[in-house]
């Protein structure tokens, strides 16, 4: 597939933009890359993108797709080289049902609470892992390209407010699966450097939790 | 010799090949039976009182302990719209999903924002009173403007025929005048809504998912409880 036929608009520190662009990586597929200013959105976001108005926004022959999950698949339907999905309907169901983690509350007092329930997400996730290396099985597949962020954001986010969010002891095997998937080489190649992230995400905190007070 | 009895009982339960939990009212539940029903498929349905879950619910859906759950030869899925999609790829006949990817991806997108925004901006429009309750009604509206253009030279959201993206709207058929009815705030009109209006109207009345509305008196005292709730004083926001 030429190259103009694919365009991704992104963030760089977007983890959503990050899934894509992981998918797209997976599969060998060229596109033209267009980072988005967010403070400032392009005219051309605001066009593809007119009910959220949000990166990842994917674009192939002139069609634009939003929704990083939404994206994901229609990237394994066009290109079935690489499977992200696997073949049979009920190992899809439970891919599909994999990144489905509720949303955790970010304010500053419910802080615990938060963590206690991304806590509970976390050990969810860990189930899917039992007997295998990736969530995929032997290779990357949805819920690995889908939760990958995780394993970085849930890291710096324990940092930030100071409570550790995973735990090798009691979520040995996801510790094992983040490690294990932020080496494999695309994926690593892909990430945003880390310490621009950390500040980033600082600065993003401060401004949800100045935001709720 | 009575819990051998219950054994029984129970590996019967197991060994029937399909079967649906939910509860009368459930509007997710609703999608299931439709979609189970426009394909023709033969399933037990076992009702919910969700104040008094049953063991099999939890054993099945121990985390969410939540409706619809579907069990297929033993193996239970959740989410309402992952079970759509299980379903029409486990029975061919009356797709609910086009077969071209950039029209299935935009089936997803729409029923995902229905879920993700115009349900909650809804039900914040019933929750809410005065001045917040008018706010809402400016975000509800505007997100209910995208559905409605969606619906531009097409019967339904699938076109000719009835698909996923409505039977995950299928609430706004029913719910949406009972809650507009109870909390006494109107949300479509035919000035602004007219296309809405009609598909309203068209998936209502349509064969099959007629059958399955829930009783709209029933649904009257539910919603006026919960109303009750949401706006005495001290209620939680």
């Amino acid at each position: 597939m030429a190259e103009d036929s694919v365009k991704l608009l992104g963030y760089w520190a977007s983890p959503f933009a990050l899934r894509v662009k992981w998918a797209l990586k997976l599969k060998g597929i060229q596109y033209q890359y267009v980072e988005e200013d967010l403070p400032n959105k392009s005219p051309m976001l605001l066009q593809y993108n007119p009910v959220y108005k949000k990166v990842p926004v994917l674009v192939h022959d002139d069609k634009p797709l939003a929704e990083s999950l939404v994206i994901l698949e229609y990237i394994d339907e066009v290109w079935k080289h690489n499977p992200l999905l696997p073949t049979d309907p009920y190992e899809r169901a439970k891919a599909r049902f994999g990144p489905n983690l509720p949303k955790t509350s970010k304010k500053g007092e419910e802080k615990e609470k938060a963590a206690k329930e991304a806590r509970e997400n976390l050990k969810t996730l860990e189930s899917g892992l039992e007997g295998k290396r990736f969530f995929g099985g032997e290779t990357i597949g949805f819920v690995d390209i889908a939760a990958g962020w995780i394993g970085c954001w849930a890291q710096m986010t324990g940092e930030i407010i100071g409570i550790k969010l995973i735990d090798a002891k009691t979520m040995p095997l996801l510790d094992a699966w983040f490690k294990d998937f932020l080496e494999v080489p695309f994926i690593k190649e892909c990430m945003p450097p880390q310490d621009k992230l950390l500040e980033h995400n600082k600065e993003f905190h401060k401004i949800l939790t100045a935001a709720s007070t | 010799m009575a819990s051998s009895a219950m054994v029984t009982a129970n590996q019967l339960i197991i060994m029937a090949e399909l079967k649906l939990f939910r509860t009368w009212s459930s509007r997710f539940a609703l999608r299931v039976v439709w979609a189970l029903d426009l394909k023709g498929i033969q399933y037990d349905t076992i009702f919910e009182d969700l104040s008094n879950k049953s063991s099999l619910l939890l054993q099945y859906n121990p985390i969410y302990k939540k409706v619809p759950v579907l069990v297929h030869n033993g193996k239970p899925l959740l989410e309402s719209l992952v079970i759509l999609e299980y379903i029409d790829e486990t029975w061919k006949q009356t797709p609910l999903l086009p077969e071209d990817p950039s029209e299935r991806a935009t089936a997803r997108f729409w029923a995902k924002f229905g879920d993700d925004k115009v349900l909650p901006s809804i039900w914040n429009v019933f929750i809410k009173q005065g001045k917040d309750q008018e706010e809402a009604i400016v975000t509800a509206q505007e997100n209910l403007g995208f559905v409605e253009r969606q619906l531009t030279g097409k019967k339904f959201f699938n076109g000719e025929t009835i698909g996923l993206v409505d039977l995950a709207f299928g609430w706004l058929a029913n719910l949406l005048s009972v809650w507009e009815e109870v909390c006494g705030a109107t949300l479509i009109d035919h000035e602004k809504f007219p296309l809405l209006l009609e598909w309203i109207q068209n998936f209502a009345d349509a064969p099959i998912i007629k059958e399955r509305w829930p009783p709209r008196d029933k649904l009257i005292t539910k919603y006026q409880a919960h109303h009750e709730v949401y706006t005495s004083k001290g209620a939680p926001k």
